[in-house]
Order: C-alpha cells, then sequence, then structure tokens
C-alpha cells in the first residue's frame, strides 16, 4: 500500500494539533536534554586531573559546595516549568480535538473485523446510505464524523496524516472527528494487535474534491446491474448459488450477507484484502482460490475450483465498478 | 520420586498441545466431492442451482482443537444456524443443547444433517459451506451439549453471553431417536 503514512505531515487540523504537541515535548524535552549534557561537560571539566597511580582523594569534603541551595532552587524551578509547559500544551491540544467543528459533518460508521474495515456512509435519508469497505473517500475541508465500532475483538483505527488513533472497543460506540485540509490518498493503519492478520489490517483514505467526492457516492449508491453476457451471466449465477452469498453482500442482487467485505463496488476499490493485495483480475482470482497465500488465517475459506468457473466468477466482478 | 512429579507434569503439559494448533484453512487438493447423501428437504440457502464445486469430502474431524471450536462457533452465527436454533436452545429448530437428538449425535450424523438437510424445516447446506467449515461446526455443535473435552469447548462469547459458556456445560447423555441417523 503507498499513500502517505506519517505523523509529522499533517493534511488535517486534527493531526496539525498533534503535529504540534510532538514538536513542544520534543523541544521541551532536547532542551532539558542538552542542559544536562552540559551540567556533565562542566563537571567533567572541572573535575581535577589524575591518573592509574594516584591514590583516591577519601578525604572528607573540606566545606559544603557552593550555593547548594541556589543551584537546585534553579533546577526544580526549571523542572516544574518544563513540566507546566508540557501540561498546558496537552490540555490546550486535547481542548482543540475536542472543539473540533461538526456542523455538516459527514457521518461514516466504521466497523473493524478481523481483518478488513467495513465502511457504511450514513444519511438521514435513508436510501442515501450505503456500505463499502477498506477504502473510505472524504471531501476536502469538510468536518467527518467517524463512529467507530468492533464486530470482534478491539482494533484501533489510526491514520497519522489526519487524526490520532481511537480504539474500537466491542460493545462500545466511539466517536473521531477528523477533516482534511489537502486532497490525497492517506494510508491508515489497525493500530492495535487483534490477530494473526493484524499487519495486514490497512486501509486507505482518500481525500478529494467536494465534487469529486459527489461523483463517488452517487456511483456508490448505485446498485450493481444485472449481467449483459453469457460469460459474467455464469459467474453472477456462481455467486448467488455457491458459497460467496453466505458471507458477502452485492446490492441489487439477492446476496445481502455481511460475515465479510460488501463486494457491490468491489473493482472500483484498488486494493483487496485490506490493502494486502493489489485489484487486478489476476490478484483476484488468485485471492478467491486461496486467500492464505497472502494473509494466512484470513476468515475466507479457498476455494478449489475449476479455472472456467474461476474465470466467470473474476469476470463477474471486475464488472462491479 | 521427583523425577516422576516432572514426568508426569510433562505428560500433562503435553496433552494440551494439540488443543491449541492452529490448523489454518489450505487449498484442498482439487477432487471435487462426490455428494455422499441424499437430499432429506428441498430447501437451502440462497437460489437453486448447482453453485460451485465442492471442495474436498475428506473427513477433518477434531473435536479436541480449541481453535477448530471457536471458528465453528463463529460460523454458527455467520451463516445464521443461530436464526433458527438461537445460541443452541432452539426457537423455529429444534434445541441443540439438551440431550435429545432426532438424528443422531454422532460427528457423521451431524454432518449429513447439515449437508443434506431434514424434512421438517432444516435447510441443506451443501454446496453453500466448505467441507472444512461443517466439520468446524459440527464440533462446535456437539460442544454447547457438553460433548467435547471441557478443556477445548470455548470459554467465552463475542457478543453479549446469555447461555453459560460451553466449557461449562454438562455433558448431557445423548439420547437418539429410534431410527435416527
Ligand atoms: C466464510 C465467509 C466467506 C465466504 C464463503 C467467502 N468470503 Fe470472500 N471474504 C470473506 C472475508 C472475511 C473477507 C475479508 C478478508 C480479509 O481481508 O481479511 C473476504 C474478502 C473477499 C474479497 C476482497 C474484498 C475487498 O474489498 O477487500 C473478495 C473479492 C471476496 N472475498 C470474494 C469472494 C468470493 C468470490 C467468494 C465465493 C467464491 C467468497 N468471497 C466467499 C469471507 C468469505
Ligand atoms: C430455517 C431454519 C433453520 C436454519 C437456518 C438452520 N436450521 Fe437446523 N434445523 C431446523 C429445523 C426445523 C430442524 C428440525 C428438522 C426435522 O426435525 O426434520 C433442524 C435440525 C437441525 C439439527 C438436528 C437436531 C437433532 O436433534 O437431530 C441440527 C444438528 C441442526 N439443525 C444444525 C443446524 C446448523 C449447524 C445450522 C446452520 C448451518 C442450521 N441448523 C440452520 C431449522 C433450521
Ligand atoms: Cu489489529
Amino acid at each position: 500500500m503507498q499513500g502517505l503514512h506519517d505523523v509529522l505531515q499533517p493534511a488535517g487540523p486534527a493531526a496539525a494539533h498533534i503535529a504540534t504537541l510532538w514538536w513542544l515535548t520534543l523541544a521541551i524535552c532536547a532542551a532539558v536534554f542538552i542542559a544536562i549534557l552540559v551540567a556533565f561537560l562542566i563537571a567533567l571539566v572541572r573535575a581535577p586531573r589524575a591518573d592509574a597511580a594516584t591514590p583516591p582523594d577519601l578525604a572528607p569534603l573540606g566545606s559544603a559546595e557552593p550555593r547548594t541551595r541556589l543551584v537546585v532552587s534553579i533546577a526544580v524551578a526549571c523542572s516544574i516549568v518544563g513540566l507546566l509547559l508540557l501540561l498546558a500544551g496537552s490540555i490546550a491540544a486535547d481542548r482543540a480535538l475536542a472543539r473540533m467543528p461538526e456542523d455538516d459533518a459527514l457521518h461514516i460508521q466504521v466497523t473493524g473485523h478481523q481483518w478488513w474495515w467495513d465502511v457504511i456512509y450514513d444519511d438521514p435519508q435513508p436510501s442515501r446510505r450505503f456500505q463499502t469497505a477498506n477504502e473510505i473517500h472524504i471531501p476536502v475541508g469538510r468536518p467527518v464524523l467517524l463512529s467507530l465500532q468492533s464486530g470482534d475483538v478491539i482494533h484501533s483505527f489510526w491514520v497519522p496524516n489526519l487524526a490520532g488513533k481511537k480504539d474500537l472497543i466491542p460493545g462500545h460506540i466511539l466517536t473521531l472527528r477528523l477533516q482534511a485540509d489537502k486532497a490525497g490518498t492517506y494510508r491508515g493503519q489497525c493500530a492495535e494487535f487483534c490477530g494473526l492478520q493484524h499487519a495486514f489490517m490497512g486501509f486507505e483514505v482518500i481525500a478529494e474534491s467536494p465534487q469529486a467526492f459527489a461523483a463517488w457516492s452517487d456511483a456508490q449508491r448505485e446498485p450493481a446491474h444485472a449481467p449483459s453476457d453469457p460469460g459474467t451471466t455464469r459467474g453472477h449465477d456462481l455467486f448467488l448459488t455457491g458459497t460467496c452469498m453466505m458471507c458477502h453482500a452485492i446490492a441489487g442482487t439477492p446476496a445481502g450477507a455481511r460475515a465479510g467485505p460488501d463486494l457491490t463496488h468491489v473493482a472500483s476499490r484498488k486494493w483487496l484484502a485490506a490493502g494486502a493485495v493489489p485489484n487486478d483480475p489476476e490478484h483476484l482470482a488468485a485471492w478467491i482460490r486461496d486467500p492464505g497465500q497472502f494473509k494466512p488465517g484470513a476468515q475466507m475459506p479457498p476455494h478449489a475450483v475449476p479455472k472456467d468457473e474461476l474465470d466467470a466468477l473474476v469476470a463477474y466482478l471486475e464488472t462491479l465498478r | 520420586m521427583r523425577a516422576l512429579l516432572v514426568l508426569i507434569g510433562l505428560a500433562v503439559a503435553l496433552g494440551g498441545c494439540d488443543r491449541e494448533e492452529r490448523k489454518l484453512a489450505k487449498l484442498p487438493s482439487a477432487a471435487p466431492s462426490p455428494a455422499t447423501g441424499e437430499r432429506r428437504g428441498d430447501l437451502q440457502p440462497g437460489q437453486k442451482g448447482s453453485g460451485l464445486e465442492q471442495t474436498t469430502s475428506s473427513r477433518s474431524f477434531d473435536g479436541k482443537n480449541a481453535f477448530e471450536l471457536a471458528q465453528g462457533k463463529r460460523l454458527f452465527r455467520w451463516y445464521n444456524c443461530s436464526g433458527c436454533h438461537s445460541m443452541g436452545g432452539g426457537g423455529m429448530g429444534p434445541a441443540l443443547m439438551d440431550n435429545r437428538w432426532i438424528y443422531g449425535h454422532e460427528p457423521d450424523d451431524i454432518y449429513r444433517t447439515i449437508m443434506e438437510g431434514r424434512p421438517n424445516g432444516m435447510p441443506s447446506f451443501r454446496g453453500r459451506i466448505p467441507d472444512a467449515q461443517v466439520w468446524q461446526i459440527v464440533g462446535y455443535i456437539r460442544s454447547i451439549s457438553g460433548l467435547a473435552p471441557k478443556a477445548a469447548a470455548p470459554g467465552r462469547n463475542d457478543g453479549l453471553a446469555v447461555t453459560r459458556p460451553e466449557n461449562e456445560r454438562e455433558r448431557a447423555t445423548p439420547r437418539n431417536a429410534p431410527g435416527s441417523g
């Protein structure tokens, strides 16, 4: 998976607050580090020279270190100021994150599953809701309100360029606000160990102009069209009379199961299987035959189907744009 | 004496090994299975049609492996067995957590029930659920009436729990209906 994946290149206000906090922390910690190094150096320079032959000086100190009280007071004052600055920075960042604008926000429900992401675009008008997976499009400059849930174990939703991490806890709905100010493709990743394929539980957030987003979401709302030629019709029938429809949904067909990703527009996505497999006909066929070769332990079973049936299935799935 | 204790301890510990082994789904050797039984009803999920050729019919029941049983539990929900049998207590379909079996409690009996269906409303899942998964479900169904080893049966629910976990169920002595199987 390509796409930016970098906390230090914030592309929106939420990530920017976090990046500012990071730079403040780095500056204060660097200052402390340098101060300690300097104190060490001074001590080294002031210490009397000796070689191995000189006997150690074990005599008691004649008098106390000069100005002990002053030096200790200054050091304590510096530590307090440093800690207060960090505290203030952290509170300011948290407040800013909690007060991100929500007016006219785009509502998206994200559910983490072992090991992929289910994505529902909410709309006050039920007929305008739609469902997709592993690829989240958002319009630039508009707040996005994500409600995060888990279908099984704890996962964590993390797009470093856009926002901080938020855990997905079974039985809870948590919200995360973010906004992209720069168009681009940002890589996201599950950030809480969730089993065998945790490392391959990625996703992409594609921030695009409001026009491009409207065009994309209108296309996603369309149900799948009935196949027109014999090859794809056979694939369509195989899908609906075999195992696939037990786990997958394709809007516009009787397939409506939710154990696996929604496939209504699977061919429009850039990646298969949560960023693990490029989406082209060869990889799609290889994935259907044996998902375990890409993601050992994936919750989709292998299918030892004859080549002609596999080709028909792939031809049909490729029409789902 | 101490050596003996160590040996006993080792033997007990080793006994747990196959409990945790995860046999991940692998591509079966391509031979499609011949239909072994005869359909007992005309219900099935989805549209009528022969569907994809089935994977293998090699018997792979393993009722002692915790991973297989937990997968079976996941699939029992995914394939909506719970829609008719609830979490084992029964609903439109009979209870599966009691000791009464209309069609037999042996793994082969349950396998046949799922694959061929049963006349009074149990759909046939042949061609809809891959073989290896059917065996996982068979293992799980046996665990809900205590027919699986306690050490291997699932101990928790992913969702809200409405019954005691499977590994706490008392073993129910199965009573098969006459002429079952
Ligand atoms: C037991 C349920 C199950 C069955 C049966 C099943 N799948 Fe899947 N499928 C899944 C799951 C779960 C995933 C997500 C895997 C992952 O990313 O870890 C998936 C992923 C996919 C993907 C990738 C989708 C994406 O956007 O990433 C495709 C394509 C797919 N399946 C096609 C099929 C086809 C075709 C069949 C029938 C031959 C089939 N599946 C049968 C559960 C299933
Ligand atoms: C549409 C509802 C329905 C669904 C879905 C369903 N069953 Fe059944 N099941 C039934 C009914 C009804 C019976 C009783 C059949 C009879 O008496 O002939 C039954 C019987 C059974 C039996 C035999 C019980 C006995 O006492 O011998 C088993 C085992 C079983 N089902 C398992 C499953 C599994 C596993 C699934 C999911 C893959 C499943 N069922 C899905 C309705 C359903
Ligand atoms: Cu994870």
